[in-house]
């Protein structure tokens, strides 16, 4: 009896054993496809139309039917709309994620945090719409310029990660245990002094992962930036001015763009890119906090 | 209110006067009073759930924190109501430090543990700090275990290491009296007998008042000893009266072994 349930469990735990062995094996292996297809249509336009990555990555010259494929302007719009959202909305994320969990109200806090869950899913046409008929309007009466440009898309991008790095850094803070409050507070520290010495050192890990999620989002954000900034594809020059980023302005090309031509192949190392540089990003942001420990 | 016997010699550190601890509406500790007599132990015993560790907790308004949590009555440090509106919460458990059941060492060096305190009181001299931080560690008997490894991560110590490690933290503030609630319970009998020696010590300088669900471990290491039960302070007195001779009938059934 005894022998035959036991048997049993160790089958039931085979069986489970081989489900997440090959869902596992699935992901990785699409994940992979995904990955080779990218890397190799992204660098058909070097390989195949010889075009060189020098003039893609410094050329300012865009003019994908006319044969040049300069997208230095968009990989600067892309990096300075999503730096500026990084640099607005990280710290102020991770800020107001802090009062949450630390100093407001239980009341208070319980009572937003599933207002901010709800903004998280808010679909990013919803902040590019406010954003022009909102923010473009004001940025322009108040430099007496069109209003489109990097600096209503940082914008914008700050405003629609806050709610995922306010979400995720309370969450990251709210499991530090409260032993780690009591033993501070118990060594005379004031509130404050324990949250900048020991909590939020503690929850490091849990806060990058909250500002690594809103650079995911920002730089991957195609409407809404699209919407906002002006979509000129030449290099920036100032904040105020219409420019373009990489997403938007493989949306706006896409359908100029037949298959198979050096154009469509300019169009995928963009998005290439786009991938190598958010990769680029999470691994820079890891090794900072690899380092500190 | 209950007086400490042979405490009349002796000058009283805190004294606790009529105290009420509630959490909500359940009142966990009822009318309490108990004087706590200077560089002495007192030792606060009693079965599970009798409102030790919250009679221990409002010694250095460590209430503060729990929502919820109210206290009322008085308490006092050196004549001082610690409880008074003017008072800093903050500079009361400066004085007061605190070593909890479970180590909690933050998750830094060794270092930067022991010299936390007294970095936010304000010491910035890196040599200045290096002191400290041996003096305590010495005198947590635990300096000769990791003078080499100062800058490895508290958190690789072990139980008894690490809770050691929580009170040279606690000596590196230079507390007046030093809370302990149960600090041995998690630990093995070695790691136990270190931190008994340890308290031995520290009542040469310090004021120790330690939670104990041992009531061997009350009758080795304490000079006084207090019985709670149900949120009462039953009876107080020397930890020898009170386990040869207690006058209250309950606090026999304890000390006997009848309520487990
Ligand atoms: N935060 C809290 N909220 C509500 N009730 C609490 C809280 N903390 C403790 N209590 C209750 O107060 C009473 C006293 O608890 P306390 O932790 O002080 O007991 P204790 O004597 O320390 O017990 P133990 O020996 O098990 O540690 C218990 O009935 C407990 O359930
Ligand atoms: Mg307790």
């Amino acid at each position: 009896m005894v022998g035959v349930r036991a048997n049993k469990a160790h089958r039931d735990e085979r069986f489970a054993l081989i489900v997440l062995v090959t869902c596992s094996g699935i992901f990785v292996v699409a994940i992979a496809l995904i990955l080779g297809f990218l890397a190799f249509s992204g660098t058909r336009l070097f390989f195949h139309d010889h075009v060189s990555p020098f003039e893609f990555l410094f050329s300012t010259n865009w003019d994908g039917l006319g044969g040049h494929f300069g997208a230095a302007p968009f990989i600067v719009g892309s990096l300075i709309a999503t730096g500026f959202a990084i640099l607005v909305g990280g710290p102020l994320g991770v800020a107001i994620g802090v009062f949450f969990s630390e100093l407001a109200p239980k009341r208070v806090a319980d009572a937003m945090k599933p207002a901010i869950e709800v903004l998280v899913g808010i679909p990013s046409v919803v902040y590019g719409w406010l954003g022009l008929t909102v923010l473009v309007p004001l940025i322009g009466s108040i430099f007496h310029t069109g209003g489109d440009g990097l600096l209503a898309a940082g914008i914008v991008l700050s405003i629609m990660i806050l709610p995922t790095v306010i979400s995720l850094s309370e969450d990251a803070l709210r499991v530090v245990p409260d032993s780690m409050r009591e033993g501070s507070a118990a060594l005379g520290a004031t509130r404050w002094e324990t949250i900048s010495r020991v909590l939020v050192p503690s929850a490091k890990s849990g806060l990058a992962v909250a500002v690594i999620l809103g650079i995911a989002r920002a730089i991957g954000e195609t409407l809404a930036v699209q919407l906002v900034l002006g979509n000129a594809p030449v290099f920036v020059t100032s904040l105020l001015r219409p420019a373009s980023a990489l997403t938007s302005e493989i949306v706006m090309d896409m359908g100029d763009a037949p298959d198979g031509t050096a154009f469509q192949h300019a169009l995928f190392s963009m998005a290439f890119l786009l991938l190598l540089i958010a990769m680029g990003l999470i691994l820079l942001i890891r090794f900072a906090l690899r380092k500190r420990t | 209110m209950i007086q400490t016997p042979d405490a009349t010699s002796l000058h009283d550190k805190m004294n606790v006067v009529d105290l009420d601890v509630f959490y909500g509406n359940f009142q966990a500790i009822k009318k309490g009073n108990l004087a706590v007599p200077d560089h002495r132990v007192m030792a606060l015993i009693g079965p599970s759930g009798c409102g030790k560790s919250t009679f221990i907790r409002a010694l250095n308004r460590m209430h503060d924190l729990t929502p919820g949590a109210r206290v009322e009555g008085t308490i006092t440090l050196d004549g001082t109501d610690i409880y008074a509106p003017d008072i800093d919460p903050v500079t009361v458990r400066h004085r007061i430090g605190m070593v909890f059941q479970r180590p909690n060492p933050f998750p830094k060096s060794i270092f930067e543990n022991v010299v936390y305190g007294p970095k936010i009181h304000g010491e910035k001299n890196a040599k200045r700090l290096l002191e400290i931080a041996e003096k305590s560690l010495r005198a947590a008997a635990l300096w000769d275990e990791v003078k080499d490894r100062l800058n490895r991560s508290a958190l690789d110590l072990s139980g008894g290491q690490q809770q050691r490690l929580c009170i040279a933290r606690v000596l590196a503030v230079e507390p007046e009296v030093i809370l302990m609630d149960e600090p041995a319970s998690a630990l093995d009998p070695i790691a136990t007998s270190k931190i008994e020696d340890l308290i031995g010590e520290l009542k040469k300088k310090y004021t120790v008042i330690i939670v104990t669900h041992s009531m061997q471990q009350a009758a080795r290491i304490s000079d006084f000893t207090t019985f709670f039960l149900l949120g009462e302070l039953i009876e107080v007195g020397t930890t020898s009266d009170i386990f040869t001779r207690p006058k209250d009938k309950r606090t026999e059934d304890y000390i006997t072994g009848r309520y487990g």
